[in-house]
Order: structure tokens, then sequence, then C-alpha cells
């Protein structure tokens, strides 16, 4: 028996993971919402039949969207996530002991459900006594916030259903206002690769550069997502991803991570002349 | 035997009709769009294989016998109409068609001032004389109202010989007048009452929603389906009641409606009818939920009014239409244009109108409630970024208008170019609109004063759109040689 998990990366260009079965599939008031294993890459989930995590590659992603900006801003304590149900990026924040309070906003209580029962790798810090979780619009969430958070990460779907208004001007403008004088804001920021994930990469980086004085793009190779080449949104309103890099401080802690490292985050902020390019002409 | 609202003779019709892969030796040229693959690739080759001429299986809407017909009256049967007619040229032509039927050279119609530029073009087309009633101004909103019974009185009893009287309902803000009164006191004095219902079609489905015409014993009315309706742009309806003769209307409407009806405007009409009648209900109370929320959610935000029905006064504002989505922006400091095209120009965001005082969102049954987060959000980016303290910049819209002569005569008589400022005294031989809402300023025929001519300027400053003039920048008007 042949059995495929198959996503369309273009109208062209197909990515296939063989599955050995599915263990979840269901529809939500928002999306299809799928749980597979397969050899190669563990359990994944997707959404709309779009990849969203594998457990061999999620270190990648929840590495790169949280200690980027741990590592730069010097007082955490208020953090807010939006989407993340899967929980990667909540089991990485649980690791920083100053972390007072994260609030949560993800659209859909199906996937949380789902992921906590089919994704324990990622969904196993929901439980943590800092966390609360909102049932609700991100962007209709942070409409409401004024002067609140430390770190603000949006850990959203493609800007192609649910997803979309996390990638507008309004919504980044709302983060601002929801963000402390010194927030910082990190963005899954799409691939510049492909024609039409680079499109969405560049909206989204006119947007965050029309709304917040630092606006800097980082990288991240993520073997299962469009292109394997993936680009992270840092936005401030004061701290430079590389200046104000304390990696003492954060080397310190002692956080062991896979692919995250002071030296590889001061890489990660030197990207491909084309994709400078790309950010420049929307500058 | 009648049939089902659950059918649509002029879709089935179609589908019969791709079936039989009818060899084409008649028009349209592209054939199926085969003559034209760059037209098909881009609009779908189902779209351009349905863009077809009347034929015998198809019916002709000149002179519906089948399908045409049968659509029509099921139609008629689901807005509770004694006749339907499909109109393609627009809500525009269906007005022009409403007019044209009711009133004739020389005779009366009265209208409120706020009446689309259609019912002002229908009126130079059939030479009758305008009776305006001021819908009276909303202060704080800066916006036209209904008509108060009263000046509806007034002007029936000043103009016994008036043949009408047309009513909006609602205005493009949502403001419905009383018609069930309105439609009482004309035809006790032997007058037709008119509805222009172009932002009305879902008060035929609503729950709770004001008053439609038919419903409320008018003679005709007509209806964008295009609109809330859910049909093509530029499809419309044209609906009557049993007073009226249906041979009668087709002759008015025969006289400037094209003799090649597209099919996808039709079947547009035929499909929207059926989703109306057989789901209508359960949509309007969606749309009603949402626009219900996004006036909640805009009046959290601090300085803008998304107005409704507590502006209901029993009069001026007999009802209002729930579902319009009207904001007043002036206590955030800017005009409503100003955030309409801020909402274009920063968020993407395209909103129907946006006036002095006001913008309008337009909602309908293809809404998402994630769009609607966007547009509150993006209206709390606004005051954020660029919100002050109110500007005094409210002015009353409204400006009595001095008929001098008939629209007719104004159009067609010789004329002068003056500049704008010289103007005032003269009577002027175009149109005026300040668009949106697109509301006559002036109309051919009226004497231009002072205050008008101020408030023209006062509108181009504020960057409205004003057109009619034959000068696209209105820095020069046509007047009337010598009057």
């Amino acid at each position: 028996m042949e059995f495929w998990f198959s996503e369309n990366h273009t109208e062209n260009v197909q990515f296939s993971i063989r599955v050995d079965r599915q263990l979840y599939s269901g529809q939500s008031e928002f999306q299809r919402i799928d749980v597979f294993e397969s050899p190669e890459f563990g359990r994944f989930l997707t959404l709309d039949g779009y990849m969203m995590l594998t457990e061999k590659d999620e270190f990648i992603y929840h590495e790169m969207i949280t200690h980027v900006p741990m590592a730069v801003h010097p007082h955490v304590k208020k953090v807010l996530v939006i989407g993340a149900g899967d929980g990667g990026v909540i089991r990485e924040l649980t690791r920083y002991p100053e972390i007072e309070q994260i609030d949560m906003a993800e659209i859909d209580p199906l996937v949380v459900e789902v992921c906590r029962k089919y994704l324990p790798q990622t969904a196993c810090r929901f439980d943590d006594p800092r966390l609360t979780i909102y049932y609700e619009d991100g962007l209709r969430f942070v409409r409401a916030c004024d002067n609140i958070y430390d770190l603000i990460i949006v850990d959203s779907t493609d800007p192609f259903g649910p997803g979309e208004g996390l990638f507008t001007r309004e919504f980044y403008g709302n983060c601002f206002k929801a963000l402390k004088e010194d927030g910082i804001l990190i963005n899954q920021h799409e691939s510049p690769f492909y024609a039409a994930d680079a499109a969405a990469c560049q909206r989204a980086h006119k947007n965050i550069v029309g709304t917040f004085p630092v606006s800097r793009v980082y990288q991240a190779h993520i073997p299962t997502y469009p292109s394997g080449h993936w680009l992270f949104g840092f936005a401030s309103k004061k701290y430079h991803p590389l200046k104000d890099l304390d990696d003492v401080r954060w080397n310190m802690r002692g956080i062991s991570c896979r692919y995250y490292t002071t030296t590889l985050h001061k890489g990660a902020f030197y990207i491909p002349a084309y994709v400078e390019e790309l950010l420049k002409n929307v500058e | 035997m009648p049939r089902s609202q659950e059918s649509a003779p002029i879709y089935e019709a179609l589908l019969e009709f791709e079936k039989k892969r009818v060899v084409p030796f008649d028009v349209p040229g592209h054939k199926r769009g085969r003559g034209n693959p760059e037209l098909a690739a881009f609009l779908g080759a189902r779209c351009v294989a349905m863009d077809v001429n009347s034929m015998k299986p198809l019916d002709n809407l000149c002179h519906p016998t089948s399908v045409i017909r049968e659509a029509a009256a099921l139609a008629a049967d689901a807005f509770g109409a004694a006749h339907a007619f499909f109109m393609v040229g627009g809500t525009t032509s269906a007005v022009q068609a409403m007019v044209l039927s009711a009133v004739k050279q020389g005779e009366k119609i009265i209208l409120p001032r706020n009446v689309h530029r259609s019912v002002m073009g229908a009126l130079v087309l059939c030479g009758a004389i305008p009776v305006y009633v001021d819908p009276l101004c909303d202060e704080r909103l800066g916006i036209p109202l209904g008509m108060r019974l009263k000046d509806v009185e007034k002007a029936m009893e000043q103009h016994p010989d008036a043949k009408a009287v047309l009513v909006n309902n609602p205005t493009y803000y949502g403001v419905c007048s009383d018609l069930v009164s309105i439609v009482r006191m004309a035809h006790a004095r032997g007058m037709l009452c008119l509805a222009d219902e172009a932002h009305g079609t879902h008060f035929y489905f609503g729950e709770g929603l004001p008053v439609s015409a038919m419903a409320a014993g008018a003679d005709m009315a007509a209806v964008s389906m295009h609109k809330s309706g859910g049909s093509l742009t530029q499809s419309s309806l044209l609906l009557a009641g049993p007073t009226m003769q249906e041979g009668q209307i087709s002759r008015f409407i025969n006289l400037t409606q094209t003799t090649s009806a597209s099919y996808l405007l039709l079947s547009s009409l035929d499909i929207s009818r059926r989703n109306l009648a057989l789901r209508g209900r359960e949509t309007f109370r969606q749309v009603v939920k949402m626009a219900e929320y996004a006036r909640g959610e805009i009046n959290t935000i601090g300085g803008y009014y998304a107005f409704s029905r507590e502006l209901v006064n029993g009069d001026s504002v007999f009802d209002f239409d729930l579902t319009k989505l009207a904001v007043n922006t002036l206590d955030i400091g800017l005009a409503g244009i100003e955030v309409y095209d801020l909402l274009r120009d920063d968020y993407d965001i395209q909103i129907e109108f946006g006036d002095l005082g006001n913008i309008l969102a337009y909602l309908s049954v293809g809404d998402r409630p994630r769009d609607i987060e966007r547009l509150v959000s993006a209206l709390a980016e606004i005051r954020r970024r660029f919100g002050g303290a109110r500007s005094g910049r409210i002015r009353q819209e409204y400006i009595e208008p001095d008929v001098a002569v008939s629209p007719q005569q104004a159009f067609y008589s010789d004329k002068q170019t003056l500049p704008l400022r010289d103007t005032v005294g003269y009577v002027c031989g175009e149109f005026v609109m300040c668009y949106p809402p697109g509301i006559p300023i002036l109309a051919p025929g009226e004497r231009i004063t002072r205050e008008i001519l101020d408030y023209i300027l006062y509108a181009k400053e504020k960057g409205c759109s004003l057109t009619g003039p034959e000068d696209p920048d209105v820095n020069h008007l046509n007047v009337l040689k010598g009057a």
C-alpha cells in the first residue's frame, strides 16, 4: 500500500511524506485538522492540508521564534502568543523562570484539544500555571490591549485562511499598541522563495516596517516548509536584534537547544542578497 | 402549474442549452469564448460559454414568453409583487422605467431631495417637474434623514395635481420614512407611490427589518438585487403592485433596455432570487448579527459612533436598517472621506463610501467574521495614529434647492460656461454630485446660490469626488444663458 501525504508548495511543486497511519481528522468551525504518523518525520499536524509541524523538525521553528527575542530583551515578564495551538512556543517559553505571565490567543479550541491528545511533544506545557488560553481571534484580542506585553509572538498559519488577519497592518499596529515601550514583536514571516510566499512575505514586511521603528528579518532552515528556507520577523520599539543581543547572559541560563545558539542568532540575520532586495523593495 | 421557489427557470434552461452543444452561427461573436481565448482564460470558460444570445429555448427579455417570464413570475411571488421585471441596465434603468411609467411631461412628482441621480435623470427624460421634500438632517451626524409625514402632506396639499410620490426605502445610510402612511396618503389623493429600494432588497426576506415597498402597498419599487441580493453588478428588479398594468411598464422598459440582455445577468437574478427565497431569512439574520457585533466593537474603540436604531424618532427616522454599518467619524477629528481613504490606502480595506462626517461599510451575505475584525481593528488603528480632537467640521449637507425651470428644459437649453465663483444667481445647466454617495447638490434647472457655491468649494477641499459637470475639476459650471 502506498499512503502519502502531499502538499502543493506551488501549482507545480509537490512535497510528499510517506504516512503510516492517520491518527486524527476533523473539521472545526475554522479549518480542517489532521494528524498523521510517518516513518521519516514522526507525527505531523496539518491544517487545511498545509503542514504545520512535524515531530522531527518542529524544534527548529519553535526555538528560533522564541529564543531570539529572549536573548535580546533584558526582562521579559509578560508574553502574548498568538496562534500556537500546538503548544511548541509555550513549551519553549516555560523554560524561562522569569516570565510571569503567558497569554495565548488561539482562535480554534479544537487545535489545542487535538494537539494535547496526539502531539504531546509540543503540547506538553499547556498546564503551566503562568499560561492563560483565550479562544479568540488574535486580531480581536490584541485590539483591546494597551501597553501590557514585553513580547508578542505571532505563530500564525499562512495568510490564506484563518490567519489572514495576522498579516495586516491593522494587526501589527494593534500589537504596537499592546506592547510596552521596549516591547518586541516576533512573527512567522513566510518564505522568500516561491512567488506567492514571497509576495506574502513582502506584504508582511511592508506592514511591519510601516509600524515599528526597528524591523529586521531572520532565517532558519525548516525542511518541511515550502522551499525549506523560512523567515521570521523581529520588530521592536527599542532593542536591536544584534546590538542588544546579550549572549553571555543568555548562555549563563544553561538552556540547551538543538538549533539555536547565540552564534547562530547573529548569523540568522545575515540573509541572502535576493531576500535583502525583496525586503528593501517594500521598505 | 406554477413552479416552486426551488426552481430557477433561466438557470435550468442554460444548463439544458449547455448540454446540447449547439453550434453558434449567431452573436456574440466570441462564440463561447473560442474567439477570445484571453477573455476566456480571465473570466473562466464556463462564464464566457454562458454569454449567449436570446433564442427560443432561452426566451427574450424584450418580450418574455417562456423561461424569463416564469423566472419573473417566481421573482414577483418571492417579493410579494404582482409583477416583476428583470433589469440589466442597473437599478438606474429600473428607477427610470418606474418614473417614466408614473409621470409624463409637465406632471409633478414629489421626491425627497436626497434621491439618487438616476431619479433626476428620469426627470430629464420624461419632462416631469420635481417637488422636493426637505429630508431633515441629523445635526450631529450630518446625514440626510427620511421625509416627515407632515412635510409630505404639505407638499401633497400644495401640489394636489402631483401624480406620484417617490420614497427612498431606505436611504444609503439605512434610514426609512413611514412608507405605509405615505402610501396611504398618496392613494387617498389618487397619487402613485414609488419606492427606490436600491438599498432595500433584504427587506423582503429579513426578520425585524423595515417594511418593504410591496408589503407597504407601494405601486412600484426599484430593487437592487446586485447589492444585498447577491446577483451580478448591473442586474436589478423592477417590482409592481396589482394596480399597475404590466404591458404599460414593459413599454417604458423597452424604450431604453438593450435587446441583447446578458444571460450572465439574467441567470444571476434567477439564482439569487432562489437563494433569497430559500435561505434569505437565515442569511440576513447573520448579516444583522455581524453588523450588530461590529457596531458594538466600533463603539468601544471610542470616538467613533456606529449609529443604529437609537436614531428612530417615529418620523424623519421612522425605521432603521440594521444591516447598514454607518459610522460617524467626526469625534476622532477626521472626516469620513479621510477615514475612507486611509482604510483603502493603508489597510487594503475598501468600504462603500465616506462623506464629510461618516463612512459606510456595506455588509452582506459574502462577509466573514474575520473581515469584520480587520475593519474594526483598522478603525482602532486609524484613531490611534491619526485621531485628534473633534474638529468643528460638521456641516449641514442639505441645501434647499430653488427649482427655476424643469430639469428637462434646463438640460436642453442653450448654456454658457462660467468660472465656478461667478455662477451665483444663474440657473444651473448640469448636475453637480458629491460622490459618494451620489446625491445632487445641484440639478439642471436649479438656481445657484452663495450657500451652494460655498458647499461645493468646501466638498472639493475635503477631497470628495464631485461629478456631473462637463469640467471634471469643477472649476467651471454650465449655466443657462440669460436666466
